[in-house]
């Protein structure tokens, strides 16, 4: 029978060792503000300021114009003007810059004849990043002074009804931390919870603790759910950690209900916490349950949606990503956070992750015996 | 409670792969007396403690522990035992009195004499000062009477004490033997292994283990006048030479160095044991006074661990 003395001496015991413990008591705190700070900083996937040499071959006053409107729409940064595409091929090679754009002699004619490219751009593919901008680039309309240029005017009509016109809901300044920081929440709160349980019953053993302990007349589950209560606490000040600083530094808004985020959560960090616990039954050392927790969080973080878009990738990675709890989570939190959808709207990723937690944890106190052998 | 024995082992063994850890051992363990395990390390002490606590599964036999059949379910056993681990295994990272607390609060011990009774653990084994302490700054000795108080807090009937004593030093080890003297009295039964002689010696009784076999068992009086060997002290002016003189001597089952004195034990079959030393002594030209003395408990060990053809000598 569950004894409420003995679980809470595992609680009180477990809070007392962390608070001894600075590193990981730092860790707590200062991973998830670092790690928004670092992703809502540096992971920009709006890309400004690509190099760019240009060889204008026409420089007529059309390719001119052009060149202008390219500059100005700040994607490139214009640092060299050279005569010819070797020469820009050249300056790739070396690294000095990602796109090189060629106009040729014959750069008015082409764009009166549709049939032929106007502009070639030559890119740096060796950054997927730097190809898909300047694949966009490609959409952009070549615009023309209808009054400067009357010869062309009938091809002007035409150009400026070209490109297609984007405009994203839910984000439409397309800034990155709106994005980023409701996917970090998984990320951080994955990677935190999993290791302190992993770890946290390989430790008493390398210790010498657990003989202790098993031979006292704690139950499995007592000790499993002692173990995991503490978490659960810092795992939602943790979440509310990153909430802050994402509302502070980035402006990321919380639309839907508080409480429906942190119901969400706490689903999600017992699924973590029940891994943890799972793979702690498992391993020898500390280091193998580090090394085990390494293994789960870079699948968490390529394969969950929050690298790349979920649908974009191949059909064997979605089966994957689907096993994850990151993957359902981060389809919670961007919906509570960005889309202001209700927790009810999307039970089915709740249920995966009760139900996750239920099994890791259940299987993890099947799993620990009362025994050394 | 039914039945005069705390513990009764009826064959247990454990076997590691191909390793006879703890061979068909049987074991009667009265109540209320301080029962010894005595072998050098890896002879099965810790096993078969490890056994009698449900914390290792017997590969064979079985063993009955206060009521209590092992292999069986040990959850009832738990809270009527108390035992200290080889290896001190409390929490490093907590104070003596958060520790004590820990293991008061796991045994449900009855809340509103739990102070009490962590303050006279304190005063009982002098951890007064030392009361907010981080267990792991302590010394050897403190360390141990901390792992001796939680062990006992929840006033066990039986504790199984594995080499509790390894890691100390002899002042702190008479205190403790004091202090399970005080147990015993008061009618805990106490099974403690070791490998000190002085140990043992202070024992109501003991077994003998030798890679995983009890080769004799009794009270250390008995097991000293029942060696089946006569003990010969031997003082010799140069003792290294009249060693390697009697070592030769077939009837001659052993001999030790212990100083300047040689320890010389002969099966009981012999007549004379003094003349035969003697007599090879001077056969080498060598003089010495030889004289019979009284079994120690270290020639029980000795005489118990010899090999059959050894002792056949």
């Amino acid at each position: 029978m569950m004894s409420l003395t003995r679980l809470m001496a595992i609680v009180r015991k477990e809070v007392l060792q962390l608070r001894r413990d600075r590193l990981t008591f730092g860790m707590i705190v200062g991973l998830p503000i670092i790690q928004v700070l670092l992703f809502g900083y540096a992971i920009n996937t709006d890309v400004r300021n690509l190099k760019t040499a240009v060889a204008n071959q026409a420089n007529t006053h059309l390719s001119r114009q052009f060149v202008a409107e390219l500059g100005q729409t700040q994607v490139v940064d214009i640092i060299a003007t050279v005569a010819n595409a070797a020469q820009l091929k050249d300056l790739l090679r070396a690294g000095d810059i990602s796109i090189g754009v060629v106009i040729p002699h014959d750069f008015d004619r082409r764009v009166a004849d549709r049939s032929r490219a106007a502009v070639h751009l030559l890119v740096d593919g060796s950054d997927p990043m730097i190809l898909s901008v300047a694949t966009r680039l490609r959409g952009m309309p070549i615009a023309f002074d209808v009054a400067r240029s009357t010869t062309h005017g009938k091809m002007a009509a035409g150009a400026s009804a070209g490109p297609i016109e984007i405009r994203p809901y839910y984000n439409p300044e397309r800034r990155a931390p709106v994005n980023i920081v409701p996917g970090l929440m998984g990320i951080i709160l994955t990677m935190t919870m999993t290791l302190f349980t992993a770890v946290a019953i390989v430790r008493e053993r390398e210790r010498g603790n657990l003989e202790l302990l098993i031979n006292t007349p704690v139950s499995s589950a007592e000790l499993m759910i002692g173990k995991v209560v503490p978490y659960v606490v810092i795992g939602l000040v943790q979440l509310a950690l990153i909430a802050s600083v994402g509302r502070l530094l980035f402006d990321v808004p919380i639309r839907g209900s508080i409480v429906d985020l942190y119901l969400a959560a706490t689903a999600f960090i017992a699924a973590n916490l029940g891994l943890g616990l799972l793979i702690s039954t498992a391993v020898k050392t500390q280091f193998q349950a580090m090394q085990v927790t390494i293994f789960y969080l870079l699948p968490s973080i390529l394969l969950s949606g929050f690298m790349f878009p979920f649908d974009g990738m191949p059909r064997v990675a979605q089966y994957l990503g689907e096993l994850l709890p990151n993957t359902h989570f981060i389809r919670l939190t961007r919906g509570i956070m960005l889309r202001d959808a209700a927790l009810v709207e999307l039970y089915p990723e709740v249920v995966f992750l009760i139900g996750f937690a239920l099994i890791t944890m259940t299987a993890a106190a099947l799993r620990f015996s009362k025994r050394l052998d | 409670m039914s039945g005069e024995f705390a513990i009764e082992a009826r064959g247990l063994s454990k076997h590691f792969g191909a390793v006879r850890a703890v061979d068909r051992l049987d074991l009667k363990v009265p109540k209320g007396q301080i029962y010894g395990f005595l072998g050098p390390n890896g002879s099965g002490k810790s096993t078969t403690i490890r056994m009698l606590c449900g914390l290792l599964l017997p590969t064979e036999g079985s063993a009955t522990v206060l009521d209590t059949e092992i292999p069986g379910d040990s959850r009832a056993l738990k809270p009527r035992i108390g035992y200290m681990t080889q290896k001190f295994s409390l929490f490093g990272d907590m104070t003596i009195f958060e520790n004590l607390r820990f293991i008061a609060e796991i045994y449900s011990f009855p809340s509103p004499d739990r102070a009490s009774r962590i303050d006279e653990l304190l005063q009982q084994y002098n951890l007064g000062p030392q009361r907010d302490q981080l267990a792991a700054t302590l010394s050897g000795g403190q360390k141990q009477r901390v792992a001796l108080a939680c062990a006992v807090l929840h006033r066990p009937e039986l504790l199984l004490l594995d080499e509790p004593t390894s890691a100390v030093d002899p002042q702190s080890r008479r205190d403790f033997w004091a202090g399970l003297f005080e147990l015993a009295n008061a009618g805990t039964t106490i099974l403690v292994s070791t490998h000190y002689m002085d140990e043992a010696e202070r024992c109501h009784r003991l077994a003998i283990l030798d890679h995983g076999v009890k080769v004799a068992d009794g009270t250390p009086d008995d097991l000293q006048k029942n060696t089946g060997m006569h003990i010969v002290e031997v003082l010799a002016d140069n003792p290294y030479r009249a060693q390697a003189a009697l070592s030769t001597i077939s009837r001659i089952a052993s001999v030790t160095q212990l100083g300047i004195r040689l320890r010389v034990l002969i099966s009981t079959t012999v007549d004379d044991p003094l003349r035969l030393v003697d007599r090879a002594l001077r056969a080498q030209d060598m003089q010495a006074r030889v004289q019979l003395m009284p079994a120690t408990l270290e020639d029980v060990f000795v005489a118990v661990t010899m090999t059959p053809q050894e002792r056949a000598a």
